[in-house]
């Protein structure tokens, strides 16, 4: 299955910047299907970016961010070459990761 | 075509009246003014210029009659048949109109 | 023999169509069309039309150039791919039903085809060819039909629209008809197409920003937020009829097919964007 994440990370020469777009419904269980019932709530809880062992950005989502959710951030201390992994899990213990290699 | 007795053909033609009239109640009436209604939303159709406000009159007054309120059911319908209508003249009069807004 | 007489003038003097004195000149309308736009909004580059509300206003603009490193239509793009390259039941594909094996060919859509007598769109063309090798079709609308339309834009990303309007009487019927539809108001809010999209664009209508006309349709399809996923351009089409409380024609009749066309001449010359993202 393909991933559902796609993550790019380009280093400057104090910052790295990351981008990366997630495919998922988040769905937020408030909102009823074409027959009245309600969608039950699927989404992304956490998002975690680890670096060099290290863990450099943690996102805490919830209902409100939308369906294929794009996240932007920058951090300080890693360069060229190093790998950068991304871990989601959601609300039904689902989760998927990916490396990417800072460019 | 055998011989039939005229006094039994007025008989019968005056029993089934009575019977028509005695049948005639609030259930007829919105019928009759659900039956307008789909027919001009009908028209409305054709010439591809319904409203959805007219939909959602007929639903309601069907729910209504169903539900055994006749007199909102009756206003319902009427309702549905003058945005049918009001439909239908909107399309009569863009037909003519719409070169007016035509950038030339 | 009086009501054959009368019969007679009637058809002459009567209800005629109110295009017929005058025989339609699409190419007239297009510069006059064009003229409009680039007139109204002279700081802006011709081809910078095909990018919508992003044209007409810089936040919005400056948030969209961020986001086409890593566009929302990503996913649906590959999935096209995708579907584009696998093979059907019969052993057939995408490729076997278009012209150039269906790349880059995009900016011709929508055609007028003479033998049938009707506008034939990206998506209709899409279907046939599923028909035609024993599948079933997709919905006219989003998801899967969305992706292919998706990737076969991409492929002409940057070609200028090419639409073309065979010099017969049914190819013109069918422009002048999408013309009319465009111009004319419906529903009971009393909206035409023109009222937002010739009269206000780069305005706001509640919290969206309005698109210039010109170009509208160099975009499609589109990931747009408010759906949140794929939509093609009868996607907005029923969802724009509901909004002015018209209720929508079936997503495949002619009468959108004719908008769509007219609309696209209206464009020709203008590069193909698609597939694009939207609020």
């Amino acid at each position: 299955m393909a991933s559902t994440i796609r993550v790019r990370a380009i280093a400057g020469s104090d910052v790295t910047e990351v981008q990366a777009l997630i495919q998922h419904p988040m769905d937020s269980g408030f909102v009823k299907d074409a027959d009245g019932k309600l969608i039950p709530p699927h989404h992304i809880e956490t998002v975690q970016f680890e670096a060099g062992g290290k863990t450099v950005f943690t996102a805490l989502w919830g209902p409100a961010v939308s369906k294929d959710p794009f996240v932007k951030f920058s951090f300080k201390g890693a360069k060229k070459g190093d790998e950068l992994k991304i871990t989601w899990m959601d609300n039904e213990g689902k989760s998927d990761s990916s490396t990417a290699k800072i460019q | 075509m055998y011989r039939v007795a005229p006094g039994a053909i007025a008989l019968t033609v005056l029993a089934l009246n009575t019977a028509a009239s005695i049948a005639a109640g609030p259930a007829d009436v919105f019928k009759d003014a659900y039956a307008k209604a789909e027919a001009a939303n009908g028209r409305a159709g054709k010439l591809k210029n319904q409203w959805t406000p007219t939909q959602s009159a007929l639903g309601a007054a069907r729910k209504a009659a169903d539900s055994g309120d006749y007199d909102a059911a009756v206003r319902l319908a009427k309702q549905a048949e003058d945005l049918a209508n009001a439909s239908i003249a909107q399309s009569e009069r863009e037909d003519k109109l719409w070169t007016d807004a035509e950038i030339r | 023999m009086r009501k054959v007489a009368f019969l007679l003038v009637a058809m002459f003097v009567g209800a005629q169509p109110s295009w017929a004195d005058e025989k339609p000149a699409p190419e007239k309308d297009l510069k006059a069309f064009r003229d409009y736009f680039t007139a109204r909004f002279p700081k802006l580059q011709l081809n910078d039309f095909v990018n919508g509300p992003y044209s007409m206003n810089e936040d919005m603009r400056k948030q969209w150039i961020e986001k086409e490193d890593f566009p929302p239509y990503d996913f649906a793009l590959d999935r096209g791919k995708e579907l584009f390259g696998t093979p059907f039941k019969d052993g057939k594909t995408f490729a076997d039903c278009f012209p150039n094996k269906g790349i880059g060919i995009r900016q011709n859509y929508p055609y007028f085809d003479e033998k049938a007598a009707e506008v034939v769109t990206l998506e209709l063309a899409v279907n046939r060819c599923l028909e035609a090798n024993g599948e079933k079709p997709y919905s006219y609308v989003k998801d899967d039909m969305a992706a292919v339309t998706a990737y076969m834009a991409f492929t002409s990303r940057g070609k200028p629209f090419d639409i073309k309007i065979p010099d017969s009487a049914k190819a013109l019927q069918a422009y002048e008809d999408g013309k009319r539809y465009f111009y004319e108001r419906r529903g009971q809010l009393n909206f035409s197409c023109a009222s937002c999209h010739v009269q206000y664009p780069g305005e706001r209508i509640r919290a969206e920003v309005l698109a210039p006309a010109l170009g509208i349709m160099n975009a499609m399809p589109i990931y747009r937020s408010e759906w949140g996923g794929m939509g093609t351009t009868a996607r907005r089409f029923t969802s724009c009829n509901s909004q002015v409380r018209a209720t929508p024609l079936e997503p495949d009749d002619p009468t959108y097919r004719n908008l769509e066309y007219y609309l696209s001449y209206m464009a020709n010359g203008l590069p193909v964007s698609g597939p694009g993202a939207r609020p």
